[in-house]
């Protein structure tokens, strides 16, 4: 597994140093920023964690559909939903005098926003017999869409609606920060929650020994007696509430509003990030704390090198191939010997 | 084509499938290999085919040593064969699959193919129609799909896994008959089999493998008794069967007409009670299989009645009839039976589930072990299902069936299994019908049937034809029938 992972690094740093040559940008100069800008100061770091919290909740919640063997892919539409329901909750919460139920009230309206997205996904694919990439991506572009009427139309700001998204919030509204770091124990704890949750679920419960049964062999388990199709839905619901719950976040934790691009592309990435921890669930949060780096550490690159930050996502796109291709390449040659 | 293996060896792990087995197929015959599950059959042709490398020996073809690495190696050097478990495309017509694998070039050409589709299905005696999607074939059918492909593709060597597994005794004939003039046409034909009356019938020399090494090898004429020996060590006995009395009706069929398979199912009537044993005879896909699945809730019918003692349940749901004690068993074990990447232990728990919201692992392991022991699985609790050999996931999933079921309904249950494993599978069926559990089982095996059953149904065309007491007909009587002379 480690070895695997350091010939993907290996090939994708040399992919990247390729790119960036062609880009006619200095290679090692480019690498030194990312880290910079990533991990060079404590601030920095803070950066990182506000994007690994997210990032680390929508990907746990993906372990649970990929088990049962769905692609979800719709999970990025359910960050987006998650996060409308929370806003809802905190917009009608701002004068009621209680800012710390609100919040709670907020956050669990996230799940329950994502989780209702996955629903819609999960009746598609098994009372509709559309395929969950499908329905998931359709529904993705309807929630983007929501999240743009919104801002807009019925929540616009007073005066005139515009990209920066709603009205902030009051500061009590405002997930719990420590003053200077501005991070949330709070969205930490979630996270680190979230992670030995689902290794136990997937670990010790029967739900998560039903998940890979049915994810192995769905006609073996049914003949077993197993409910296929009603195990699915449980399985979105999962991926479904924990990706509402990073949209939860981001609007409690990080713009303290909706925005138009609210979900960050934290749902597509956290694909991503399963597929290169190999669907392991204590590797998750270290891919994802690797990808958040990326992330943050290539937003400097515009100023400092005149190069655009989606660099970051090109590392990250190849990082995964190039992972996925080493994998193959082992497993052919272990058989071959 | 002269076909000669050498001191092939191969090793999973510390098990040694094949170990140093040499064999020597003359241009022009049919060379038998027998063995019982396990001794080394599967693994020795897949090496042969290029679906798994050898870990030693050599190849040789007219005399000169050949290697590949894969089946398309095999393919290009004329080695064509036809798996146990049919490797097709569900979702494709016959036609297309007939087709797959040997296009070349940019054109389809549709109606070429077609011709010669019908022509090889004509000469063979097979009625496939081309459009059928694979799909709603049944396992007989399409093997007959996968053999036609493999001679159009025009194979050198033919090799068939278990080719009798699950077509009718006039299929075999058919079949026989086809291998026959394809061995006269200078092809070489390799027959693997447990069947001993089906190699002895085709086979000019039969080879005998025993935990991966050559037993024995006898040229015609055969010596059953000594092929027996070098098989088993010893004779196995036949399995008796108990005088048992039939109590009162738990399934009851009214006029039922279900879609499925070939013909379907047309308005069936027929009871089955406590006790008995029931075997279901017919060509593969004339409504058998289809009156097995509308019994445990897995078809519904499109007319007529079905009730469980005495309880109506027409339209229910697999899980109802679960819960009113109907269990159902499918011939496609691995497919179908059991979970592949799953261990004994995880179906335990599967199979187990009571209400807790953890997994008692303890219990599950227990329970694997239990099993283990009890059906003489060659396994340990932590093993993957899928690296036990066919006759131990027979046990395995038997294994898994309620214990005091009040109706049993089982896809072929013996499917691919050796002499032994058979009659140890019927010696666990019959307590089952002892203790007042109604069996019913399909089977294309007329020997079989006669020999445990105390009724045989006859099905021809989706219709029930035939009820009749072993005892009071014989297997000329109902092959007649299968064939659709009452």
């Amino acid at each position: 597994m480690s070895l695997e992972l350091a010939a993907a690094a290996a090939v994708v740093l040399a992919f990247t140093t390729m790119v960036l040559l062609f880009a006619g940008a200095p290679p090692l100069e480019t690498f030194r920023q990312i880290v910079q800008g990533s991990l060079g100061s404590w601030i920095k770091l803070t950066y990182v964690i506000k994007v690994w919290i997210p990032l680390t909740l929508a990907s746990c919640g993906l372990l649970y559909t990929f088990r049962i063997g769905l692609w979800n892919i719709g999970v990025e539409g359910q960050v987006m939903a998650g996060a409308v329901l929370t806003t809802f909750i905190l917009r009608s919460g701002v004068e009621s005098g209680h800012p710390g139920l609100v919040l709670f009230a907020g956050l669990l309206a996230g799940i329950a926003g994502g989780a209702f997205w996955a629903i819609l996904a999960g009746y598609l694919k098994t009372r509709g017999g559309v395929h969950e990439i499908f329905a998931g991506l359709g529904l993705n572009f309807v929630a983007q869409g929501m999240v743009l009427w919104l801002i807009f139309g019925p929540w616009k700001q007073p005066g005139i609606a515009s990209m920066s998204g709603t009205e902030t919030f009051p500061d009590a509204l405002w997930l719990p920060y420590i003053e200077h770091l501005r991070i949330s124990p709070a969205g930490i704890g979630m996270a680190l929650l979230a992670v030995v949750l689902t290794a136990a679920m997937l670990r010790y419960t029967r739900f998560g020994l039903y998940l890979k049964a049915i994810g192995s062999n769905e006609k073996a388990a049914f003949f077993f007696g197993l409910r296929p199709r009603t195990t699915m839905i449980l399985a979105m619901i999962c991926a479904g509430g924990f990706a509402g719950l990073a949209g939860g976040f981001q609007v409690a934790g990080v713009y303290h509003r909706l925005i138009p691009a609210i979900s960050s592309g934290y749902g597509y990435l956290a694909l991503l990030v399963v597929l290169l921890s190999n669907f392991n669930v204590w590797v998750t949060p270290l891919v994802a704390f690797f990808f958040a780096a990326l992330n943050v550490g290539s937003i400097q690159l515009p100023m400092a090198l005149q190069l655009d930050s989606s660099l970051s996502g090109v590392i990250q796109g190849t990082l995964v191939l190039a992972a996925l291709a080493v994998h193959a390449l082992r497993t052919r040659i272990r058989r071959a010997s | 084509m002269a076909i000669e293996l050498s001191g092939i060896s191969r090793h999973f792990g510390p098990v040694r499938a094949n170990d140093g087995i040499d064999l020597k197929v003359r241009p022009g015959t049919i060379h038998g290999i027998l063995g019982e599950n396990g001794a080394g059959k599967s693994t020795l042709m897949k090496i042969l085919a290029g679906f798994i490398r050898k870990s030693g020996g050599a190849i040789l073809m007219d005399g000169r040593e050949v290697s590949y690495a894969n089946p398309a190696g095999a393919t290009a050097l004329g080695i064509g064969m036809l798996y146990q478990d049919p490797l097709d495309f569900p979702p494709m017509s016959v036609m297309d699959n007939f087709m797959a694998g040997q296009v070349t070039g940019m054109r389809l050409r549709k109606d070429t193919f077609r011709k010669r589709f019908s022509l090889l299905c004509e000469s063979l005696g097979f009625s496939l129609n081309p459009d059928t999607p694979v799909a709603r074939l049944t396992v007989g059918e399409r093997q007959q799909l996968e053999l036609l492909r493999l001679l159009s593709s025009g194979a050198r060597v033919l090799i068939l896994d278990e080719p009798t597994t699950g077509i009718s005794g006039v299929q075999k004939e058919v079949l026989f008959t086809a291998l026959r003039k394809l061995a006269h046409e200078d092809r070489s034909v390799i027959l693997v089999s447990h069947k001993l009356e089906d190699v002895e019938a085709l086979c000019d020399e039969i080879t005998v493998l025993r935990e991966g090494r050559v037993a024995g090898r006898m040229e015609k004429p055969f010596d059953t008794a000594l092929l027996l020996a070098m098989m088993f060590g010893s004779e196995p006995a036949p399995a008796p069967r108990a005088g048992r009395t039939a109590g009162a009706e738990v399934l009851h069929l009214e006029g039922v007409s279900a879609p499925g398979g070939r013909t379907g199912l047309k308005d069936c009537t027929a009871g089955f009670r406590r006790g008995e044993i029931v075997g279901l005879a017919g060509l593969e896909g004339s409504g058998q299989d289809v009156l097995l699945r509308v019994a445990s809730g897995l078809v519904r019918p499109v007319r007529g009645r079905v009730s469980v003692d005495g309880r109506d349940m027409t339209g229910r749901g697999y899980h109802a009839f679960r819960k009113a004690g109907v269990a159902f068993q499918p011939a496609a074990r691995i497919e179908e039976g059991l979970i592949r990447g799953l261990t004994i232990a995880e179906h335990c728990a599967i199979r187990e589930r009571g209400k807790s919201f953890l997994v008692q692992w303890g219990s599950a392991e227990k329970s694997a072990r239990e099993r283990i022991e009890r059906f003489q699985v060659a396994g340990r609790p932590h093993s993957p299902v899928e690296s036990l050999s066919g006759g131990n996931q027979q046990r395995l999933l038997l294994s898994f069936l309620p214990l005091e079921p009040e109706l049993l309904l089982l896809e072929n249950p013996t499917r691919g299994l050796d002499i032994e494993s058979v009659h140890w599978v019927w010696d666990h069926l019959s307590a089952f019908a002892a203790q007042g559990t109604a069996v019913v089982f399909s089977s294309p095996e007329l020997d079989e049937i006669l020999m445990v059953s105390d009724r045989v149904l006859v099905f021809f065309d989706g219709r029930l034809i035939k009820d009749e007491r072993p005892e009071e007909t014989d297997a000329l009587e109902l092959g007649r029938a299968i064939a659709g002379k009452v």
